[in-house]
């Protein structure tokens, strides 16, 4: 059985990463499953934790009372689901779900920022890794929201 | 030049599908039996809703099929109007096919990526049934369809039927409504999902320009070599012959060099805001 830093070694969004780093953070990380409809997390919840998706997929949705839940984006293999672990006021904004059976490394986020505080290079490489993801995730949003299909 | 090019013949409407609220498929064939047709995976033909006008629509159908001509129109204006109004006997004008096709044949022996979003992927129907009906000549395939909304997605029985030849089919809506279960995102997000890996695969992109421009980054920013990303252009057409000069764009008539077009060719106008 691979351990969590070999997993994460293997993964893109660790690519390049030193060995001792991935180590490191995998020392902060745990395989879970979550079962279709399971959440990840909660809106509100104090954020902890961030998920690396190895197999499945996860949906982020919003609620409002009496209206149907606004899903708005799904994250599949590969894919990273959360970062408010990283910025103060540390709350998950959005809810995360499994929409069918997911296979994750779940990571502590204390455990990393408490090991980035302590060896800025690593937290360099980290935060680098997480921007990279939110300017992804700021452009596909863009495009979302510009209702490209609509102006064919 | 032959006026052959530019006269019309009557073709008849044999069927008409409705895929969602403003898309209509057409199957037609000739009014007489005098004229052979044949066209390519990619090429178009000029449709004639007579007394209204004629619009430049892409083949959806199987070019190997002979005796009909399949088109997917979405009602956008007047003559798009009229031809989506059309009935079963109703008849229409069509001449062509015209224009650049797909080099689907000439990607023999390599993994493929068709990329598709909204109207999109009526031009590239036809890719797909090049690849059904020659699958041992390719490697591994993966259709990614991007629509705005679940029920405005095109083909949607024939989408899951093309799996069980070994191909890849994924679709992701920009906005989710109730009981659509599958991606939710821009159909760039799908490669990263796809199994076929870029570097070393060729693409054949079509949809709102906008798409294809980030479709053609992520790819090439994955590895794709720019020569193997094919896109097809869309611009008003008015002879279909490259006389005109209404669809130009650069130093390129669609009509005539394109629709279709290697990206590298189309990717210096494509950024220029006056184009």
């Amino acid at each position: 059985m691979k351990d969590i830093g070999h997993i994460i070694s293997e993964h893109a969004f660790f690519s390049d990463l030193p060995e001792r780093y991935c180590k490191l953070i995998g020392g902060c990380g745990k395989a879970e499953v979550f079962e279709p409809g399971q959440f990840l997390f909660k809106t509100g919840n104090k954020a902890t934790q961030f998920f690396l998706v190895r197999h499945g997929q996860v949906a982020l949705e919003l609620h409002a009372p009496g209206k149907d839940v606004f899903r708005f984006q799904t994250i599949g293999h590969g894919g990273i689901v959360g970062w408010s672990w990283l910025f103060p006021p540390f709350t998950y904004m959005f809810d995360a779900r499994a929409i069918e059976q997911t296979r994750v490394v779940t990571f502590d986020g204390l455990c990393l920022r408490g090991k980035c505080e302590e060896d800025h290079e690593l937290g360099y490489r980290v935060i680098k890794r997480f921007a990279n993801v939110m300017s992804r995730r700021l452009v596909e949003t863009r495009l979302q929201l510009i209702d490209v299909y609509g102006r064919e | 030049m032959s006026t052959e090019l530019l006269m019309p013949q009557p073709w008849v409407v044999q069927k008409t599908e409705r895929e969602n609220e403003d898309v209509v498929t057409l199957t037609l064939a000739p009014e007489s039996s005098d004229h052979g047709f044949s066209f390519l995976p990619g090429q178009f033909n000029m449709l004639y809703a007579f007394g209204v006008g004629e619009s430049a629509i892409s083949i959806s159908g199987d070019a190997t099929t002979n005796g009909s001509m399949v088109h997917t129109i979405r009602d956008v204006g007047a003559v798009t109007h009229a031809l989506s109004a059309a009935h079963v006997g109703d008849v229409i004008g069509i001449r062509g096919p015209y224009g650049s096709e797909w080099p689907i044949a000439s990607h023999t022996g390599r993994d493929i990526l068709v990329v598709a979003g909204g109207i999109g992927l009526a031009p590239l129907r036809p890719v797909v049934y090049h690849i059904i009906e020659n699958r041992h000549k390719y490697k591994d395939v993966a259709v990614l369809y991007g629509s705005r909304e679940p029920k405005d997605l095109l083909f949607r029985a024939e989408l899951e039927s093309w799996k069980d030849h070994n191909i890849q089919v994924e679709a992701t809506v920009d906005n989710a409504t109730p009981g659509w279960t599958r991606h939710i995102g821009v159909v760039t997000t799908l490669i990263r999902r796809a199994k076929v890996e870029p570097r070393g695969a060729a693409a054949f992109v079509c949809g709102p320009e906008i798409m294809m421009r980030f479709t053609a980054s992520e790819l090439t920013g994955r590895g794709m070599n720019p020569d193997d990303v094919f896109i097809s252009m869309e611009r008003n057409m008015k002879c279909a012959v490259g006389l005109c000069g209404r669809c130009q764009l650069g130093p390129e008539f669609i009509c005539k060099d394109g629709p279709v077009f290697p990206w590298p060719r189309m990717s210096p106008v494509m950024t220029i805001r006056e184009l």
